[in-house]
């Protein structure tokens, strides 16, 4: 088969709608006879709610309706369900209101639905709550000590589960017999994943059919579906579609199922109207669910040679007062199994406990985990470096697994398909002419200058799979992907995939591998996603797997789709099916090139059936449901270089260079994007984002103006490359971009700002590095 | 109580009654139904409402409908002229300027108002000029691009 368009930098197909202002979001949408809801939310972090008053909002004009959380559970309305269950994990119930108490600030207590937004936020400061506040505690540690205020009765000490993984015995044992150990507390702090495209979910109920329609912001709308239907509202599943259209982006936040779209499904029917709601950038910030907020232990052990011997990681996970879909999944089975990193360490434990705490509910955010485990894992690196006097870079290069490794077992569950990790640092050592570097950082330093160099060797893991191992380690769901490959008479193609694009360009990465397996032109390939009525099913977007478990699908289907069309090609050319040869576009019997039918022909056959194998179903199409054999596991190494000004505190980026191995690349440009969209976000972690709470639980950095957010000024240009090591165990050899940037960036930024101040005897500040804290530290270390 | 204004948004006149407090941005999106132009903040930071207001680039959810009465507007769906693509719109498809798109409308009338200042910018004025503008997919990185290749199409043609 030629390759035509796998690989190819095409320009994205589904740009012109967004270039010119005709894309569909949510909040575009409009029906006849819409109304809008509003929500009430508590502004306590924990109160006991003794009453609610609706009269005054009743009264005013053009208000429909109010309704509270007692209403909804009243009708029948179960808890939001999670969808991850770890061993003796408490799982309270979590209502789309609250019904007696409010366990975080923002949480819903009422909404009022009005025949416009205007009106809807008018009477929603007209409904009167009576709270009797209660003691808060937002932060992790501070929840485990003794006598902290309960967030749920079902667990007084707030632990909602503890979780270990990796040989406890055996890695004491291996600290006991080090030669060095280093050891780092450290902060990840809580961050708010800020999607430009607010939230928002339209629904409408046509009581002659009994059916429901829901538009929202998902990027899994079958599992939006799923859950909804038959865990909260009890709504028949094929009686409830959801669309998810264009939507603004989405980082892990518009996987989750939230109170809002729950509300507003229910309330179309109770009102008798559509209805809908968009969240305020406030609203975002206290009801998104939000990452990381990990404090941790971390230890390492090496040997004389400076080999690792072993880790050992204590962590705590705030998260918030819910658990939210995913949010068990996160702390553990995502983070602490990359524990590992691409390091040779004979054994690990970890030992995680999650923790209820009066702020929102934390789940997966851009990585998942796997940032935290990569910083864990990177920072003890460097600190182990320092602590020899080794380079950073030797360090890690004596400790990588080694290519002939492969498939690699680690201490802590996974197993490492394919690597080549030296290749990726020495790449992008040469990208930074490190030695040069070196030498030009220890002159600037003579001239009092503070140059910073940070590595970043990480490991992901993405496409979570297979489904069998997943649902042994605790996920309520499969993750496998669906695809349903359409051949029209005409031999155009419409692929239905579970996968949901809200920035990823599938419309054009899916459409580069439909056309090339099928020969045909790209401009007759469509994709269609979203939309639980005409596709089969989905598991969505997220944790990277769109490529490799979608894609992989995709696949599967244009190979049954290739098996049927060959068959009626055999029967118009009048040969033996094994002996017909497909090539781009064409099917011809073997050594015969010129006597052929071509894909259209056949596509048309398929649907005439006239001329056709006796016993053959007519048409042409084909679904299949990939579930994976393994993750795959992208890596690479980022540089990254800073200066910091020692007056002011500021850092400021000089370079930034990246080296990943995603396997085979679809579209470069595509995936270039998303690598400097990772970084991005991971830098916005180590220099500017962070959501704080107050000891009340009040959340201060509730709005753009309080948490930053990276702007155009705050970054550089990056230099980005790729070594190309193929996923051996799916059918394009690729393994998943999405996320290697942030889970890579955010420990490299860290590890660069640690070497800059390591001249001041600075070795561990936490996230994020202001100028402030920065001056600060410098200040105090002159001063000692 | 609704009161009367008139505004020409791309080049077409509008007569409509809305309330004195209607932000310009729902007057656009709502009353006159040019979803091109987002909402992403409460707090003037995102830049996704960004419009052209008698030339100048603003952020139609600091500014009241009736505030724009008798002004002229440009949004992005009249940024594109006889089908052709104005320069930023083909410069941020070519160089890959955008991923979920919801911060592109605002992005290119912004990078819009700076090239009509300053035609040919560096990498550290465009990143100064669209510091108004949040993106969260891009990095940025292919916006800068983009806005370089607009400016030098623009040069070329001018």
């Amino acid at each position: 088969m030629a390759t035509r368009y796998f690989g190819v930098a095409m320009k994205r197909r589904e740009d012109p709608r967004f270039i010119t202002g005709r894309g569909t979001y949510v909040d575009d949408l409009t029906l006849p006879g819409l109304v809008y809801a509003a929500m009430v939310r508590s502004p306590h972090a924990h109160a006991r709610i003794k009453a609610i008053h609706k009269e005054k909002a009743l009264q005013h004009p053009g208000v429909i309706a109010v309704f509270t959380g007692k209403d909804m559970v009243d009708s029948g309305v179960k808890s939001l369900p999670c969808g991850w269950l770890l061993p003796d994990m408490k799982l309270p119930p979590h209502y789309p209101m609250a019904v007696d108490k409010v366990r975080h600030m923002g949480e819903i207590v009422a909404v009022v639905i009005a025949q416009d937004r205007y009106t809807a936020e008018d009477a929603a400061e007209l409904v009167e709550v009576e709270y009797e506040p209660l003691p808060a505690v937002a932060d992790g540690a501070k929840a485990l000590q003794p006598g902290a205020p309960a967030v749920h009765d079902e667990a007084p000490d707030n632990v909602c589960f503890r979780w270990s993984i990796g040989d406890k015995e055996k890695t004491d044992e291996a600290f006991r017999r080090a030669h060095r150990t280093v050891k780092l507390e450290l902060v990840n702090q809580r961050l708010i994943p800020n999607a430009i495209e607010p939230r928002a979910a339209m629904a409408q109920y046509n009581p002659a059919t009994d059916e429901y329609t829901l538009w929202v912001t998902s990027q899994n709308p079958h599992v939006h579906r799923l859950l909804l239907a038959a865990f909260v509202l009890g709504i028949p599943e094929h009686k409830l579609r959801v669309i998810s259209p264009d939507v603004g982006g989405g980082f892990g936040s518009k996987i989750f199922l939230y109170p809002e779209e729950t509300i507003v499904t229910w309330a179309a029917k109770q009102v008798g109207r559509p209805v809908k709601w968009t969240a305020r950038r406030r609203e975002s910030f206290v009801s998104d669910a939000h990452g990381r907020d990990h404090i941790t232990e971390a230890e390492l052990a090496v040997d004389e040679k400076g080999k690792i011997l072993g880790m050992r990681v204590k962590t705590i996970a705030n998260l918030g007062a819910y658990l939210s879909t995913f949010a068990p999944a996160i702390p553990t089975y995502l983070y602490a199994t990359l524990l590992s990193g691409q390091y040779e360490i004979p054994t690990i434990y970890c030992e995680v406990t999650g923790v209820f705490t009066h702020t929102t509910p934390v789940d997966a955010y851009r990585g998942a985990g796997r940032p935290e485990a990569t910083y864990v894992v990177e920072r003890l690196m460097d600190r182990m470096a320092r602590e020899l006097g080794e380079d950073p870079a030797e360090f890690r290069r004596k400790n990588f697994i080694p290519p002939d490794r492969f498939p690699y077992q680690t201490p802590v569950a996974l197993q490492y398909d394919s690597g080549n990790y030296e290749g990726a640092l020495n790449r992008a050592l040469e990208m930074v002419n490190y030695k040069e570097l070196r030498r030009q950082q220890e002159e600037l330093r003579k001239q009092g200058r503070y140059i910073g160099i940070g590595l970043s060797c990480y490991i992901e893991a993405c496409g979570i799979a297979p489904s069998q191992v997943v649902g042994s380690l605790g996920a309520q769901a499969g993750l496998w992907e669906s695809a349903l490959v359409r051949v029209h008479p005409t031999g155009k193609v419409t692929v239905y995939t579970g996968s949901h694009t809200h920035g990823q360009g599938h419309e054009t990465a899916f459409a580069q591998i439909v056309a090339d397996e099928l020969g045909i032109p790209i401009e007759d390939v469509e994709i269609v996603h979203g939309d639980t009525g005409s596709v089969p099913f989905g598991m969505g977007t997220y944790g990277s797997r769109s490529a490799p478990v979608g894609g992989s699908a995709i696949v599967l289907s244009l190979q049954k789709i290739k098996e049927k069309a060959r068959k009626i090609a055999a029967h118009l050319l009048e040969a033996a099916e094994e002996d017909v040869v497909f090539e781009d576009g064409k099917f011809y019997v073997k050594g015969v090139p010129d006597r052929f039918k071509t894909f259209q022909e056949v596509a048309l056959q398929a649907y005439l059936a006239h001329n056709y194998p006796p016993g053959l179903e007519p048409g042409l199409e084909a679904s299949s449901f990939y579930d994976p054999k393994n993750f795959t596991f992208p890596f690479g190494t980022h540089i990254c270089v800073v200066e910091v000004d020692p007056e002011t505190g500021k850092v400021k980026i000089l370079r930034y260079v990246a080296v990943d191995d995603a396997g085979r690349i679809i579209n470069p440009l595509i995936a270039e994007g998303q690598v400097h969209g990772g970084i991005a976000q991971g830098i916005g972690q180590a220099l500017l984002e962070g959501a704080i709470y107050d000891e009340n639980g009040q959340l201060l950095s509730a709005s753009m103006l309080d948490y930053a957010l990276p702007r155009a000024d705050d970054l550089p240009s990056f230099e980005i490359d790729h070594t190309v090591t193929p996923c051996p165990h799916n059918p394009l050899g690729v393994k998943g971009i999405g996320e290697t940037g942030t889970i890579a960036a955010t420990a490299a930024v860290a590890n660069a700002v640690m070497d800059a101040l390591a001249p001041f005897g600075i070795q561990h500040l936490d996230m994020p590095f202001t100028p402030e804290k920065i001056w600060r530290a410098i200040q105090t270390a002159r001063t000692a | 109580m609704k009161v009367p204004v008139t505004v020409t948004v791309n080049g077409q006149v509008y007569q409509r009654e809305v309330e004195p407090r209607m932000l310009l941005v729902h007057f656009i999106r709502e009353v006159l139904g040019l979803t091109g132009t987002h909402v992403g903040c409460d707090t003037s930071q995102c830049g996704a409402c960004v419009i052209l207001m008698d030339g100048k680039a603003v952020k139609s959810c600091t500014v009241f409908a009736v505030q724009a009465d008798g002004a002229q507007i440009t949004t992005i769906e009249g940024l594109a002229r006889d089908g052709q693509l104005h320069p930023l719109q083909e410069g941020f498809w070519e160089m890959h300027g955008l991923q979920c798109g919801f911060c592109t409308p605002g992005m290119i009338l912004a990078a819009y108002d700076l090239l009509q200042r300053n035609p040919n910018p560096s990498e550290e004025e465009i990143r100064r000029a669209l510091e108004g503008n949040y993106c969260r997919c891009t990095g940025y990185h292919n916006i800068v691009r983009a806005v370089r290749y607009a400016a030098e199409k623009l040069r070329v043609q001018a």
